[in-house]
């Protein structure tokens, strides 16, 4: 779609050309919207078939249950990922604390866990019958009812589990804002007598807020979408109330009016989003840039920091990662086998593949908006961004409506008219689960590419443009090199959730197509844990190494380390900032009228 | 200029180059050449694909699987329509067979094996589904805590002295979907509901897990009796460990054996209206109830074999023998919704 | 304002704007091959959007843009500025971050042979003064290297045109005429042409041939500096360019006009009748200290050293202020009294009629 999108301008000056209401550009992003938002549009049809009467019948009985406890989900796990990602990310990229190094890698590791995963594995550790309540039991021969335990299989477990495995978004991103901040600013605001607290408060988080508020966005938007948790925890949510709407009801109109109510609460979340970012579009004021001098902690300041930073990973990951581990071993004969590693094979390529996929098509979409930001282009984007909030089943079903459509028609014209059967050319493919796992994790990515092409000034595309680029070889040239570290983010990121994603794949695979996610799930659906538990560690391992690969980038990535002149001094805790030219800094404004010579 | 072809960009593309090579890319990968049969079925994979090789070894056809939700499959099934690849639809409950029945994706078989094998009210009058075997989903109690004599029905769970006493899991489960179908198709939906109203207050906790947890859930005095399919059961006492200790614990108790009986269920399979290779279809159908396969299904699954000549597990047979109740098991799947709402009325989460 | 030849850039009666609302009106303007132009005024005037309408970056509503005489932007048609060969030097540089500072100048002639882009680079590199920063990367510079590498890159490709948008903003103020009037070298040494957006008249008279005064979108002036400071069009210009004080009068017979200064004498910049109330510009080298020979009496209200000289606050006996140059040798105090010698050699008038009040002292 980008090659026609390069050609205003490649007539000769004499062909006069009509200005089109949209520019090739816009027409690309609304096009590809479009196609990204047909999932979601589909489902939204089913809106318009009268279903009054379900709906009276949910009223009276569970809708009210399901918007509380969605809100209380979407409420607790907002706070709880801000309260353990953002001090964490500040932590690690400002301070300096013993195991800081990698601790800056390790906090992302929870993100490899799938939601279901970490609850099914904590359930089996903290339940009743699990281990930790058999010591309580044996230790005070008390018996049930007779001690205080939290409850595990609850909306609070389920807060915990899905914040556990959600904090990293904000983390990730929070960290990247924290590390490019310009070192001008802190040190200004050091200057002016601003502790590391106070620098924190007043400098740092609020430049990082549109990051923040990304990260949170996309952290809300897998609650709302999350099936496995809350379905066995027994929790009543917007989600569950979908399936049970459209499966026990049977009634796909009522079902796809309440992913209607699902969606208005991701638009919510969206505007609140767009607003944080418009009332603070930061660009950096200066350019220059050193390694920062990190707060040296000491005593019982580091020991803190030792066990913030700990507890997340702990909890996160590396209890869960044991349990998982530990059955793993029990059950040798579910992983030493070639089929095994041919599963880990085909999970690792497909998720690869949709990464670049989604990535790709994020950048189309997010460049566009940059070259062209207008409103229909805005909303367009915004709507094929929202298919990370819905459940996969329901993506998955508004994308087999119009494939299955589309085959039979095509099929029917072919049969009509030469006589041959076409059959189904895009249903049942691994081409539809990848347009699956775009149309649902567009927005990771294109949250990611936009806060990172946000940070390109302008005069960067007008600069490659006046020197004969035109915007596409721009955005390849230019772009593309400048915001390596967020792109191999936005990649991470999509890559892990295709490793977990599960009701899509489950609908939309072609026959004998198995991935680790599925087969974790089925094993654990069936209530068989220590079985799935390869599956689902492969899925954690899987998930590690690019985790660990981003996070060296990210670590290199503030502006002007990536490009290879300098080494890695972000590894190196003591040093001390180069020093440079004393010079006026880059781009710090000097008010017009300070210089004015004029005699006012 | 060698430096503005950033490498990772390169590998990237290098990447999905490769990616687009190395996977499927069509959906029926064998090509025409072999024999095969496709399979959606909601069974999941590990239950099932021992026997599928097995078929695959005897007859020489491929067996292409497709595992999922019955509720997912069903619909792609009806969006892919005559096109479908499909040739068999498995599902774990009559519920689900019947829904497919009527949404006229699955097409009328004549089989005098399949006749042979599976008694009549297993399968579907218009031979378009088959059972192939059966659950059971009775009372289970904790031996030291309940006197057996205690129980009687599943109605006399709603009595005051088990207030507090009771775990069963959540009413999103399809087999208590189709528990309460059953009641409303015996007894209507008046006295249903009055069950579900009598049995919620009962409860011993919020409705959670899956059947396992419940049965957990009594060894761990939760609660005294619980509802569960037996299958579970007999895996856990199958197993090792700490479920067979916890499973040893637990009677079970046949509820309704003065009356319509315990409630039970089938998986089951019927041929697809469209299907490609429908003689395959047919042939593995039969291959399901075959002796072999059936015997496969109680010794692996723990489930009850459809054919009276087929011996049930030794630890089922330990159950003891009970009275189904023979309802047409196709009128689950047509209560369904209204079981529904009478559990959400009744406020079973 | 006539060119013998095509002008090299031509604005032909251009409007700009963004939604249906122009920002920039009847822009009018020509460029001969190997001038500096300046654009020059307070900011949000709307210079910088004629810049960026020069450089194809914005569609224009109305009008035409010409370069070498062929249309390059007409309403419904744009070239896009990769298509132009215009140069452009941004305020911010926009120095690629990821190339270093041989790659940024390449950047622009990537499709010359090797050989011909590092003859170019070194070329290029010993202009600026940046022999040896060739491997260096942009965030290693400071702001004035920078600022040269930005320069250094526009040129890279022999663009036709080259823009430069408020380049030396960002510099000290001490470094920023050195600045502009090495550019300028640097520029004539190319025999480029070029357009500069300033909001700062000392760098625009440092570096441009010709400077149009912008004021609310429009082109109030486009002249040389020393008509732009000498015979001002309009009352605009008047008070933006240079200091000075205008203040009301009479227009008389014979090239007089009378004002608290007392008769003034000299060719009248507009050919007004006897009678007419006008305000008269009154420059701080129009007027001179002179406690001998001048004739009206002052009083010293503030004063500013300047090196050289001192720029003063006088007050004329009927309440109104002047400033006046005179020599640093002389220092008086504030309060103290001196007299004025008036040394028009034209007068700069505006009818009052038309205009508001002129702006203070």
């Amino acid at each position: 779609m980008t090659a026609s999108a390069t050609s205003p301008g490649a007539h000769a000056p004499a062909s006069r050309r009509l200005r089109l209401p949209f520019s090739a550009w816009s027409m690309a992003a609304v096009v590809t919207a479009l196609v990204l938002a047909l999932p979601v549009l589909v489902i939204f049809g089913h809106v318009f078939i009268p279903a009054g009467e379900v709906w009276e019948h949910l009223r009276q009985t569970v809708l009210a249950d399901y918007v509380t406890n969605s809100l209380v989900l979407l409420v607790g796990v907002g706070i709880g990922v801000l309260l353990i990602g953002v001090p964490v990310a500040w932590l690690v990229s400002m301070c300096e604390f013993p195991g800081r190094s990698v601790f800056q890698w390790a906090l992302m590791l929870p993100l490899a866990m799938p939601a279901y995963i970490i609850a099914y594995t904590y359930t089996g550790i903290l339940d009743f019958s699990g281990p930790v309540q058999g010591l309580i039991r044996e230790l005070t021969g008390l018996g049930y009812g007779e001690y205080w335990f939290p409850e595990i299989r609850s909306l609070g477990g389920a807060m915990v589990m899905l914040l556990l495995v959600l904090y990293p978004y904000v983390y990730l991103l929070s960290r990247a804002a924290f590390l490019e901040q310009s070192v001008c600013v802190l040190e200004v605001s050091r200057t002016l007598g601003a502790g590391p607290w106070e620098g924190f408060r007043r400098v740092a988080l609020p430049l990082a807020r549109p990051a923040i508020i990304a990260g949170l966005t996309l952290a809300l938007m897998e609650v709302l979408a999350d099936y496995g948790t809350v379905a066995y925890f027994g929790v009543s949510t917007f989600t569950t109330g979908v399936f049970r709407t459209w499966y026990g009801l049977g009634d796909p109109a009522a079902a796809a009016q309440l992913s209607a109510v699902l969606l208005s609460f991701v638009f919510v979340l969206i505007l609140l989003e767009r607003w944080s970012r418009a009332k603070a579009r930061f660009h950096h004021t200066s350019r220059r840039y050193s390694t920062l001098p990190r707060y040296r902690l000491r005593g019982w300041k580091a020991a803190g920091a030792f066990f913030a930073c700990l507890l997340p990973i702990l909890l996160g990951f590396l209890i869960p990662t044991l349990q998982l581990g530990i059955w793993a071993v029990q059950t040798t004969d579910q992983w030493m086998n070639p089929r095994f590693a041919g599963l880990v094979f085909n999970t690792f390529w497909l998720a690869i593949a949709a990464a670049i996929i989604a990535v790709g098509l994020a950048l189309v979409l997010a460049y566009a908006q940059r070259m062209e930001g207008g409103r229909v282009t805005r909303v367009a984007v915004r709507i094929a961004g929202m298919g990370y909030a819905v459940p996969g089943t329901v993506i998955a079903i508004g994308i087999m409506i119009p494939f299955a459509a589309f085959d039979n028609a095509l099929d029917a014209f072919m049969r009509d008219t030469f006589g041959v059967s076409t059959g189904l050319l895009l249903s049942g493919t691994v081409f539809a689960l990848l347009f699956a796992y775009a149309v649902r994790f567009l927005a990771v990515s294109l949250q990611t590419v936009e806060a990172g092409l946000g940070k390109i000034q302008p005069s960067m595309d007008d600069a490659a443009r006046s020197l004969g680029l035109h915007p596409l070889k721009t955005l390849w040239q230019v772009h593309m090199p400048i915001m390596r570290g967020t792109l191999l983010t936005a990649l991470l990121l999509v890559f892990v959730d295709v490793l977990k994603e599960l009701p899509a794949t489950l609908i939309l695979r072609p026959f004998d197509f198995n991935t680790l996610a599925v087969r974790a799930f089925e094993l654990a659906g069936d209530e068989r844990l220590p079985e799935s538990s390869s599956a689902a560690l492969a899925i954690v391992l899987v998930g590690l190494v690019p985790v660990i690969l981003l996070s060296m980038t990210i670590g290199r990535s503030r502006p002007g380390q990536g490009a290879g002149q300098e080494d890695a001094t972000d590894e190196d805790p003591g040093r001390r900032p180069r020093s440079r030219p004393l010079a006026v800094p880059a781009g710090t404004a000097v008010n017009p009228s300070a210089d004015d010579p004029q005699d006012r | 200029m060698r430096a503005l072809l950033p490498r990772p960009l390169i590998w990237t593309l290098a990447a999905m180059a490769a990616t687009t090579a190395s996977l499927p890319l069509t959906g029926c990968s064998p090509g025409a050449e072999t024999e095969e049969v496709n399979l959606y079925s909601a069974r999941q994979e590990n239950l099932i694909a021992p026997l599928l090789e097995q078929f695959t070894d005897e007859t020489g056809i491929e067996v292409n699987l497709v595992t999922g939700s019955a509720d997912a499959l069903l619909q792609r099934l009806r969006q892919e329509g005559r096109n479908s690849p499909a040739d068999v639809f498995i599902t774990v409950d009559a519920g689900r067979l019947h829904q497919a029945h009527a949404a006229g994706v699955l097409q009328a078989i004549e089989s005098e094996t399949l006749e042979d094998n599976i008694p009549e009210r297993y399968r579907d009058p218009d031979g378009e589904w088959f059972g192939l075997s059966m659950r059971a989903r009775p009372i289970m109690y904790h031996r030291d805590r309940v006197d057996p004599a205690e129980l009687s029905t599943y109605e006399a769970l709603t009595d005051e002295q088990w207030e507090g006493r009771i775990c069963i899991r959540s009413s999103d489960n399809v087999y208590n979907q189709s528990l309460v179908a059953s009641m409303i198709a015996s007894e209507g939906a008046d006295a249903a509901q009055a069950w579900v109203d009598g049995l919620v207050p009962n409860l011993a906790r919020r409705p959670q897990g899956g059947d396992r947890d419940q049965i957990r859930a009594l060894a761990d005095g939760v609660c005294d009796v619980a509802v569960a399919n037996t299958y579970y059961l007999g895996l856990m006492l199958e197993g090792d460990g700490r479920d067979r200790d916890v499973a040893e614990q637990i009677g079970v108790f046949w509820p309704n054996q003065d009356d319509r009986g315990t409630h039970v269920n089938v998986s089951g399979a019927g041929v697809t209206a469209h299907a490609p290779n429908r003689d395959n279809a047919i042939r593995l159908i039969e291959y399901l109830s075959s002796a072999e396969a059936q015997e496969w299904y109680a010794e692996a699954n723990q489930e009850y074999p459809i054919r009276d000549d087929v011996p049930t597990s030794e630890i089922l047979a330990d159950l003891g023998d009970f009275i189904s109740d023979d309802i047409d098991l196709y009128v689950l799947g047509k209560n369904n919704a209204e079981a529904v709402r009478i559990m959400d009325r009744g406020g079973w989460r | 304002m006539q060119v013998p030849h095509t002008p090299l850039l031509d604005l032909d009666h251009v409007d700009i704007g963004y939604d249906g609302r122009a920002v920039v009106h009847d822009a009018t303007l020509q460029l001969p091959e190997g001038q500096i132009g300046c654009l020059l005024g307070p900011s949000g005037c709307g210079k910088t959007t004629l810049l960026r309408a020069i450089a194809g970056f914005e569609p224009v509503m109305r009008g035409q843009v010409r370069m070498h005489g062929e249309t390059v932007s007409e309403p419904g048609y744009t070239v896009p500025p990769e298509r132009r060969g215009v140069g452009m030097v941004f305020q911010d540089f926009a120095l690629f971050p990821h190339l270093s500072v041989g790659d940024n100048l390449r950047f622009g002639i990537r499709h010359w042979s090797r050989a011909a882009q590092d003859e170019r680079v070194r070329q290029l590199l010993r202009l600026v003064g940046l022999i040896g920063y060739e491997p260096a990367y942009p965030h290693a510079l400071s702001g004035g290297q920078q600022q040269r590498v930005a320069l250094a890159r526009a040129l890279a490709p022999r663009p036709g045109l080259l823009l430069l948008d408020e380049p030396f903003s960002s510099m000290d103020v001490e470094l920023r005429g050195g600045l502009a009037r090495e550019v300028r070298q640097i520029l004539r040494a190319e025999n480029t042409t070029a357009i500069l957006v300033t909001h700062d008249q000392n760098e625009a008279f440092a570096f441009a041939d010709r400077v149009a005064v912008i004021h609310e979108g429009r082109i109030a002036q486009l002249d040389s500096a020393y008509n732009l400071y000498h015979r001002p069009a309009n009352r605009f210009v008047a008070d933006f360019i240079g200091e000075g004080t205008l203040i009301p009068g009479m227009v008389e017979p014979g090239h007089q006009v009378d004002t608290a200064l007392g008769h003034l004498q000299g060719p009248l910049s507009e050919d007004l009748p006897p009678g007419t109330a006008v305000d008269v510009l009154v420059r701080p080298d129009d007027i001179a200290i002179d406690n001998e020979q001048g004739e009206v009496r002052t009083e010293v209200l503030d004063k500013a050293f300047r090196g050289a000289d001192f720029l003063y606050t006088l007050r004329l006996p009927d309440g109104l202020s002047v400033l006046c140059m005179a020599p640093s040798h002389d220092n008086f105090v504030i309060g103290e009294h001196v007299r004025l010698r008036l040394d028009f050699s034209h007068l700069v008038v505006f009818s009052r009629e038309s205009g508001v009040d002129c702006p203070a002292g």
